[in-house]
């Protein structure tokens, strides 16, 4: 377990609770085109009121086309100590590729970091064929061990052609940390500005939270949360973080990958209308909602929340269902844009084809064009 | 007074800029979610073009204000006199908990627009939105007037759920020829010509005075007016979930 609080002065993650804003954004060339974080980082500046310094961060797809293949994992490290012991752990369990400290630069407003490695891997395949697990369920159990079992380690991105991007600081400073305007180049990105309420705000606690190639930043507070957590946590899941994005991450995850529903699907089992509203729909709206509400009771999340989902190919934006944050969306050509204030759009695109704020538990999804390969 | 705003202006150096200015009119180019702007104003022009931030014109007291594009979330939060003209549409909550003054929205609003809003002897807020509003509408309205025009063209219906839910006081005027599904039974609704009614066909003349439309065309049309039903108090407000 990560845990490191040093030079911020703050307590523990997970230790305490504080009774939020943020900002959510994101872009996504449905094209298939990259762009660089240039634009995400413009977006999510202009909501700099919205997060208070604590946290920020940055999620991009196809960011690493000559390493598609592999897991990109992030990590953060406390000492070299955890370094080592990481790396033991990795050599034993996947083919690195590649691996290096992250190119990042000294920026005004973000300090006490920690180490940041990156590596590029794949499970081995003896090991991966006597665990008797599929290479995702194989990568996410790798991931939570590091997690829980190494002192000082955190891997905090794990997906392929993906990459997280995130610390303790002002979302615009975290971007330029990362030299995101200048060494990556990807085809959607997202963002977060937190204003952390219930968690004091350290390094790995700092939005986008991710598992595989999916990444979540959220705005919100939900009141849901011990009740989602003790569900997930039967299958296997470990909420370590105290963080509601933690939760909905693995809520996602078990409904997209264990479960196999559709993100509309999933829409439904988490943001579920009122009964009273579902009664007045279609029979065959009212069977399939009806359906989902019962099938994953423990699964609604209830209290305000505003996410955007990511994952290979695509994003899906999403209100609580009775719209208690804001959000808005707008399309230009093949560019989809996501933010919580309508600003975040508009300065990076002044003249839009369309721009619309989406009803509450009504998912907006952006993929790219059939037949596009990123 | 002409301010030049990017994204880079921090709002508290543009509100400072625009309380310290003597003169009645002030204009903002490029604003790009500056937050509170016209917050707690009383007697200037202000005219807006691009997106202004949260929080426009709250506790605003008197005077006008222009926009050209769409406001944010919390337009005219517990404002207490003047006028908001949006040339546009305007986001979630607005209005919220006015008790005076005038807001014009030529387009759309979100959700939960003039929740709250109340009135007091002469103090008589009014919202008018000219194509529809999201769920919420009016919610624990305990005075004033809401009209919504209607004049969207996305199919979308002119309101959304829960309209209503827990209002005592005020009225709304939707103009539609049937009623919308949901409205609470402690609500009645009542169908009316729009011009038969006095103190409509002011405040539908007012809109059109703003947005150059057309009243006697908006008025010639069926509205539904929705006031508390004293008949039937409330028990219980929501359902169980």
């Amino acid at each position: 377990m990560f845990v490191n609080n040093s030079g911020i002065g703050a307590p523990f993650e997970g230790e305490v609770r504080i009774p939020s804003g943020c900002a959510v954004s994101a872009i996504i060339d449905r094209s298939g085109k990259t762009m660089t974080g240039e634009k995400i980082i413009r977006s999510i500046a202009t909501m700099h009121d919205r997060s208070n310094g604590l946290g920020g961060g940055f999620a991009g797809y196809g960011i690493y086309p000559d390493y598609k293949d592999y897991y990109a994992f992030h990590l953060f490290y406390n000492d070299f100590q955890a370094r080592k012991a990481t790396e033991d752990y990795l050599i034993k369990h996947f083919e690195i590729v590649y691996s290096s400290e992250m190119k990042t630069r000294k920026v005004k407003g973000i300090w006490g970091e920690p180490i940041i490695y990156r590596y590029f891997l794949y499970p081995l395949s003896k090991r991966l064929t006597n665990s008797l697990m599929d290479e995702g369920q194989y990568v996410v159990k790798c991931v939570n061990s590091i997690n829980a079992d190494i002192d000082g380690a955190f891997v905090f991105s794990s997906g392929k052609n993906m990459g997280i991007f995130k610390g303790v600081g002002y979302p615009e400073d975290i971007g330029k940390f990362y030299l995101l305007d200048e060494e990556y180049a990807g085809y959607a990105w997202t963002a977060h500005g937190r204003y952390p309420t219930n968690t004091p705000g350290w390094w790995g606690g700092a939005h986008p939270f991710g598992l595989l190639d999916y990444s979540i930043v959220h705005n919100g507070e939900i009141s849901s949360y011990d009740a989602n957590r003790r569900y997930v946590e039967m299958f296997g899941y470990k909420c370590s973080l105290q963080t509601d994005t933690e939760v909905i991450t693995y809520i996602i995850d078990y409904l997209i990958r264990v479960k196999k529903l559709t993100l509309n699907e999933i829409a439904k089992v988490i943001s579920a209308s009122f009964w009273s509203t579902i009664d007045e729909k279609s029979e065959e709206e009212k069977r399939e909602e009806t359906f989902l509400r019962k099938a994953f009771p423990s699964l609604l999340i209830n209290g305000p929340f505003s996410i955007i989902f990511g994952f290979d190919g695509g994003i899906m934006a999403l209100n609580d269902r009775l719209k208690l944050r804001s959000m808005v969306c707008g399309e230009k050509g093949d560019l989809a844009y996501v933010s919580s204030e309508e600003c975040g759009i508009r300065v990076i695109e002044l003249n839009l084809d369309r721009i619309f704020a989406p009803a509450g538990g009504v998912p907006v999804i952006y993929k790219l064009n059939e037949g596009v390969n990123a | 007074m002409v301010i030049e705003i990017d994204e880079k202006t921090d709002f508290r150096t543009l509100n400072e800029k625009i309380r310290a200015s003597g003169d009645k009119a002030v204009l903002l180019n490029g604003c790009i979610g500056q937050r509170y702007i016209a917050t707690g104003v009383s007697e200037k022009d202000i005219t807006v073009h691009g997106t202004p931030g949260n929080a426009l014109g709250a506790y605003l007291n008197g005077g006008n204000v222009y926009v050209y594009g769409n406001a944010q979330d919390a337009t005219g939060d517990t404002m207490n006199g003047g006028t908001i003209v949006v040339h546009g549409n305007a986001g979630d909550a607005t209005g919220y908990a006015m008790r005076g003054g005038k807001i014009y929205v030529s387009g759309n609003t979100g959700y939960r627009a003039g929740i709250h809003m109340k009135a007091y002897m002469d103090l008589k807020p009014v919202i008018v939105i000219g194509g529809r509003a999201g769920s919420f509408l009016g919610e624990y309205q305990a005075g004033g007037i809401i009209v919504v025009l209607g004049r969207h063209n996305d199919g979308q219906p002119i309101i959304n759920n829960f309209c209503g839910t827990g209002m005592h006081g005020g009225k709304m005027y939707l103009r539609c020829d049937s009623l919308p599904k949901s409205i609470p039974t402690q609500i009645r609704a009542e169908k009316v010509c729009g011009k038969d009614v006095k103190e409509l066909k002011d405040i539908v003349c007012d809109y059109c005075r703003y947005f150059d439309a057309d009243a006697a065309e908006l008025l010639d049309a069926s509205f539904f007016v929705l006031t508390p039903n004293t008949d039937n108090p409330y028990k219980r407000m929501y359902t169980n979930n």
